[in-house]
């Protein structure tokens, strides 16, 4: 369905992308991931034609660099940056974009229902919230129902609760069979997203996997530290040091490294061996 | 290479939109229409007559007044066309939406010369109402409406010239301290220098001639009086000499050298956003 091949962008001396090939599948999710800087959202302006580059994207066999407009009405894209005519309405946004995407007038309502806007059709764009906003570009890239979704860190500008709602909504659309490319530094988002991950790192691919294996594949880790009584901590170190786990005294509790989709597992052990843990963060 | 008009009108009447909102091209546009209102009427001054001034004396004042405030306004609404959005970032997500290049520039350069159709219009409408009402303008409605014409041909001359700065700034402010620039440099520098120019180098009428096509300031208004006077003897021996060496063809002229004011920068500029691949 996309097909990179060989993407290469300089930016003067410096090389943002270099020589990245990737495919993604039809109704695939596939997700860019790697740390600021490696070349996620250079390869995505890309492939929506911001940006002159070497090398070839395809998307259904059409060339994003001689076909780009052809190409354009196949996706639709959230970008990082949200922005937007802050004077217009939300709904004459709607309305201008569904006129220059030749969707039908009805579709710019609908959307807006769609990504729960409908109460906030007559505010100006300016006076939304970021998750309002966020839920707006989602609205307008799907105006046209494209068969490809393009996203940018799309929930980097949220909080949590706005994270979550956004998420739900892309959840949805994921279901409806569309084929996704994402990029994204926030590992809750690919594992609730995408099917495969491509790691990037300096502009280069430096391995791709199924989403669930992200964790163990980079070595990724998360602290988790349990809170329990005085008295338990030292039989909860031996028990976590025995079950596997790197464990360490820390205060009133212990501090205890997970892979990020494990966080539970601790307590579970030291429930089973019948300590009580009073509270836990994850640090 | 397909254009989708329907793109193209949709982007031009957004434009508008936002021409019509814009502070500060309305204070030009309420400034041109109360000074061309004004103008009207104390032009009969002179004549110590009381009452609304002939067409010809309104004309001369109105010539003046265009060559003030138009360029002023066209450059400054040029100058905010791409660098305003590229710099509030709506022009990135405008170019990621299934659109052509040279649709957004059409678009945008068809609604603000609209913009500055009605802002002419406006201004030169109540000037004209207020010559017809008083009975006394004499106007010739064909003369009027072709002296309007030609300010509207100015006025995208400038477009052009604004769209070109902004082509090649990434900020709206920057972008319109440019303009500013050069509306001095058309107004006052362009005929400053030409004088002291021609003054210093004793510079032959031909050259003269031909250095006061390279304003398009100049060219409006050469083309003005000679549609309204029939003859440039008002400019002196450089008007004389264009008058006897082009005859019939000198409104010609001064409509091709317009012509080309307003094509080359617009390509050019043009040129420019195509080719900029740093969004």
């Amino acid at each position: 369905m996309i097909n990179f091949s060989h993407l290469t962008k300089r930016f003067g001396k410096f090389t943002a992308v270099n020589d990245l090939s990737f495919t993604v599948e039809p109704q695939q999710a596939l997700a860019l991931w790697g740390p600021n800087g490696a070349g996620k959202t250079t390869a995505i302006k890309c492939l929506l034609g911001l940006l002159r580059y070497n090398g070839q994207i395809l998307v259904d066999g059409q060339d994003a660099h001689k076909q780009g407009k052809a190409v354009r009405r196949r996706l639709g894209y959230v970008p990082q940056e949200l922005a937007f005519y802050s004077d217009l309405s939300t709904l004459d946004t709607a309305r201008f974009y569904a006129r220059l995407k030749r969707a039908p007038a009805s579709r710019s309502r609908e959307v807006l229902a769609e990504v729960g806007l409908a109460e906030h059709a007559d505010k100006p764009v300016g006076a939304l919230s970021g998750g309002m906003k966020q839920r707006l570009a989602l609205g307008l890239a799907l105006l046209t129902d494209p068969p490809v979704l393009v996203l940018d860190e799309p929930t980097s500008n949220l909080d949590a609760a706005g994270r979550d709602q956004f998420l739900h909504l892309l959840a949805g659309v994921r279901s409806a069979g569309k084929t996704i490319l994402f990029t994204s530094h926030r590992i809750e988002e690919i594992a609730a997203l995408a099917d495969q991950v491509l790691v990037m790192a300096q502009g280069s691919e430096v391995t791709t996997c199924p989403a669930a294996e992200l964790p163990q594949r980079l070595g990724l880790r998360t602290q988790v530290k349990l809170l329990l009584d005085q008295d338990a901590i030292d039989p909860a170190l031996i028990v976590l040091q025995q079950g596997g786990f790197s464990a360490a005294r820390n205060g009133h509790g212990v501090l205890v490294d997970v892979l990020p989709g494990q966080k539970a597992a601790p307590i579970h052990a030291l429930r089973d061996a019948a300590i009580d843990v009073m509270d836990f963060e994850v640090q | 290479m397909t254009l989708s008009l329907t793109t193209v009108w949709t982007l031009a009447q957004k434009e508008l939109r936002d021409a019509l909102r814009n502070r500060w091209f309305l204070l030009y546009t309420a400034a041109f229409a109360v000074l061309a209102l004004a103008f009207s009427y104390l032009a009969l001054a002179g004549a110590g007559i009381v009452g609304f001034a002939g067409f010809g004396r309104t004309a001369a004042s109105l010539i003046n007044l265009v060559l003030l405030i138009v360029p002023l306004m066209a450059l400054t609404v040029g100058a905010q066309s791409l660098a305003g959005e590229w710099e509030r970032g709506t022009l990135a997500y405008l170019l990621a939406q299934p659109v052509h290049r040279y649709e957004i520039f059409l678009g945008k350069y068809l609604g603000l010369a609209l913009s500055l159709l009605a802002a002419l219009a406006l201004g030169f409408g109540i000037s004209g109402l207020v010559m017809a009402l008083s009975g006394s303008g004499a106007a010739d409605p064909a003369q009027y409406l072709r002296l309007t014409w030609l300010a509207f041909l100015l006025s995208l001359a400038m477009l052009s010239v604004g769209f070109l700065v902004s082509a090649f700034t990434r900020r709206a402010s920057v972008a319109v301290g440019i303009g500013l620039f050069l509306w001095l440099v058309f107004v006052f520098l362009g005929d400053l220098g030409m004088m002291g120019t021609s003054m210093a180098l004793r510079v032959p009428i031909a050259n003269l001639f031909a250095m006061s096509l390279t304003n398009p300031l100049q060219v409006f208004k050469m083309a003005a009086i000679l549609d309204i006077r029939a003859t440039l003897d008002i400019l002196g021996p450089a008007g004389i000499y264009a008058f006897q060496r082009y005859g019939a063809a000198l409104l010609g002229v001064f409509l091709a050298v317009l012509a080309v004011w307003i094509v080359l920068p617009a390509l050019l500029a043009y040129a420019r956003f195509a080719a900029r691949g740093d969004l």
